[in-house]
């Protein structure tokens, strides 16, 4: 589509929510696969961590020739590794679009990281994207996706920083024996420790307790309206006697007023 | 005044006792015997018996219950008692709460971050008793809740402006950061929503350069827990300034009313936007899943045209709901049924055509912001609980607002090509 674009899609590794085990991760896969539908197989797949881990090559199973590995300890910090890695590959800044999830599936998964790089690369970054739909000389046009099935059309000039939200075309099928001939790529830019996390005292999930229905109510009357009262709005407009037109003006008028007609 | 009828046992027993000092007197003052000119004693007729307390006439044969005069209303009752206003004169220090205000309004999960908010003011007085702390609510755009007071807001800082409209993550930012500068406030919580909140603490947090904890669920003032690994894991760390909070991470106010101060901020310069927002794109209405539909048109036995009532809801854009009984006749796919056995919609809108409101429908909308009802009965449960309600029949009433909408439509494509030609000048 745009051969002189260079995309980056960075990846974690997963975890399945029931067995626990490493996987491709969901949004990270989607965004392989918008990296895919930009470039096809020009993508730049970059990971910072473990270079052996086996789950990389799922992701260049998607239909890549190799993939890049900044290593990394575990518990180490990414984003210095990865802002140094930007920062060598200057070359090629005023055309890139970067590719994350929203949330790793492992270790504090804040979301933090494209923010961090934005900020320290100075780029933009557009939270929560569908898709990217036009990419031109300076600026690109993306849909957002927001809550309840709506998008959004924003333009971003390049270079930016996107987050791949679930809304965005799922991941294709892996093809194992393409992953394992895919080509490992390291590159050494140092590694630094994230101190705060040695603070933290990390425990499997507790479940969360569910709010109790409390009844404030003080009498046995009120207790025994609270538990059969139909759920009653607080006294609305009733319109009774007004013409057809008034009354069609009216509904309109509150329609528009909440936004949902544009 | 409340309306029940209360009885009076000591009055009754006095009635029905003859040799009680104050029998005759008693007997006498509500009876009310009349003599005649001849000295006959005449009986009004008509005045026998009394309105019961469901307002039928109730005849007392055997004059056990006939106390009208002395049953007594019981003590009047404020419905409405005013909660107790907490007043904080002069802040020491506040804790700032962004709140998404989806459609101009608290959602619940910005009123529990509110009472978060107050748990923390608590928790720092109670080590300091000297210093009182306020809670501060960041908004941006129209405000349409009315009573912010009530969920615990002591001040208020209010950003309404056309740079803050629609997607302006960058401009809120810069707003953000003035607010620091100016106030330093001891924490910022920020909801961990998809309607921007995480967007805003995740920026705000890497633009002043401090580490946020998110996903938090339990927070006190010097430790919180967060959820990490998405989900499988809790995270016990010292409670950083930025916090992005969970859902029902506390209990919302309840008890007490507060100031909403307006407050003021020194100008600002906005930051020029690298994300320019163009708009929100049409969906097909028919393709979002009905229990996250934003705007739903539903219909129920009251409607007749079925061919009127889709185009209409393809006119408005709003995602087609149902009645179990428009379902059952088959005018429409059971996956469009709304109620306790259909599916239980979140809408902000609700629009119920021709529905009057089975106990399973008002169930099923339980959730939704505002419901219009058109209905022709008057009396019925939907219209009971809709913000607006309007008596007239279906068919008309659709066909005039779809011509509403068409004009509305017509008018603004005028205006864009109007736009575009002078651009093009």
């Amino acid at each position: 589509m745009q051969p002189n674009v260079n995309v980056v899609s960075l990846v974690s590794i997963g975890r399945h929510p029931q067995s626990g085990r490493a996987r491709r991760a969901e949004q990270d896969g989607r965004a392989v696969e918008l990296g895919l539908k930009l470039v096809q197989d020009k993508l730049t797949l970059l990971h910072a961590g473990n270079a052996h881990e086996t789950v990389l090559r799922q992701y260049a199973g998607m239909g890549l020739d190799g993939f890049t590995v900044l290593p990394q300890g575990e518990g180490d910090d990414a984003v210095p590794v990865l802002v140094a890695y930007f920062k060598a590959n200057r070359q090629h800044h005023s055309r890139q679009i970067v590719l994350t999830g929203v949330n790793a599936e492992s270790g504090e998964s804040s979301g933090m990281l494209p923010y961090l790089l934005a900020e320290q690369l100075g780029w933009p970054i557009v939270p929560r994207i569908a898709d990217i739909v036009r990419v031109d000389e300076f600026e690109a046009e993306v849909l957002l996706a927001l809550p309840r099935g709506q998008r959004r059309v924003v333009t971003v000039s390049l270079p930016f920083i996107a987050s791949v939200d679930s809304a965005a075309q799922e991941p294709r099928q892996s093809a194992f024996a393409r992953g394992l001939r895919a080509t490992l790529t390291t590159l050494d830019y140092g590694s630094r420790v994230d101190d705060a996390v040695s603070h933290w005292q990390v425990a499997p999930a507790k479940p969360k307790p569910k709010r109790l229905k409390v009844v404030k109510a003080k009498t046995a009357a009120d207790r025994m309206k609270a538990a059969t009262a139909k759920p009653v709005g607080g006294g609305g407009k009733v319109l009774r006697n007004e013409s057809v037109e008034e009354q069609a003006q009216a509904i309109f008028d509150l329609l528009l007023e909440e936004k949902v007609i544009r | 005044m409340s309306d029940i009828i209360r009885r009076d046992p000591r009055a009754e027993w006095i009635v029905r006792n003859r040799l009680h000092p104050l029998h005759l007197s008693l007997v006498k003052s509500q009876q009310g015997d009349v003599r005649g000119p001849s000295g006959l004693l005449r009986k009004n007729v008509r005045d026998v018996g009394f309105i019961g307390p469901n307002g039928i006439k109730r005849i007392d044969r055997a004059n056990l219950l006939t106390v009208d005069t002395t049953t007594r209303r019981s003590a009047s009752k404020d419905t409405q008692t005013a909660r107790p206003l907490h007043v904080v004169e002069q802040a020491d220090f506040y804790i700032m709460v962004v709140a998404d205000m989806v459609g101009g309004r608290l959602t619940a999960h910005d009123k529990d971050l509110l009472g978060q908010a107050h748990r923390l003011v608590v928790q720092y007085s109670d080590v300091n008793s000297q210093c009182c702390g306020a809670v501060a609510l960041v908004c941006f755009g129209q405000i349409k809740d009315d009573q912010l007071g009530l969920s615990g807001v002591d001040r208020l800082f209010h950003l309404e402006d056309t740079v803050y409209d629609g997607f302006s993550p960058e401009a809120r930012l810069g707003a953000l950061q003035q607010i620091e500068s100016q106030y330093q406030p001891l924490h910022w919580l920020f909801p961990d929503s998809v309607h921007g909140g995480a967007d805003l603490a995740c920026r705000f947090s890497a633009r002043i350069g401090e580490r946020l904890a998110a996903h938090v669920w339990q927070l006190d003032r010097e430790q919180c827990l967060s959820r990490g690994a998405s989900g499988s894991m809790d995270i016990k760390r010292a409670t950083p300034r930025i916090v992005t909070l969970l859902e029902e991470c506390a209990d919302p106010i309840e008890d007490t009313q507060h100031q909403a101060l307006p407050m003021v901020l020194e100008p600002m310069a906005v930051p020029s936007a690298r994300l320019k927002e163009k708009g929100q794109m049409a969906v097909d209405a028919s393709a979002v899943p009905l229990a996250e539909a934003e705007f739903i048109l539903s219909a129920g036995n009251g409607i007749h045209n079925w061919a009127q009532f889709h185009a209409t809801a393809t006119a408005l854009g709003a995602t087609e709901g149902a009645s179990r009984v428009a379902v059952d006749e088959g005018f429409m796919p059971r996956a469009r049924q709304v109620g306790a056995s259909g599916t239980w919609v979140t809408a902000r809108v609700y629009v119920a055509v021709g529905i009057s409101g089975a106990i399973q429908h008002m169930q099923g909308i339980g959730q939704c912001d505002k419901v219009i009802a058109i209905n022709t009965d008057a009396g019925c449960d939907m219209v009971k609980r809709a913000d607006l309600a309007v008596i007239a029949d279906s068919d008309a009433l659709l066909m005039a607002l779809a011509s509403l909408v068409e004009q509305h439509q017509l008018a603004k494509h005028a205006e864009q090509i109007h736009g575009e030609n002078s651009n093009a000048a």
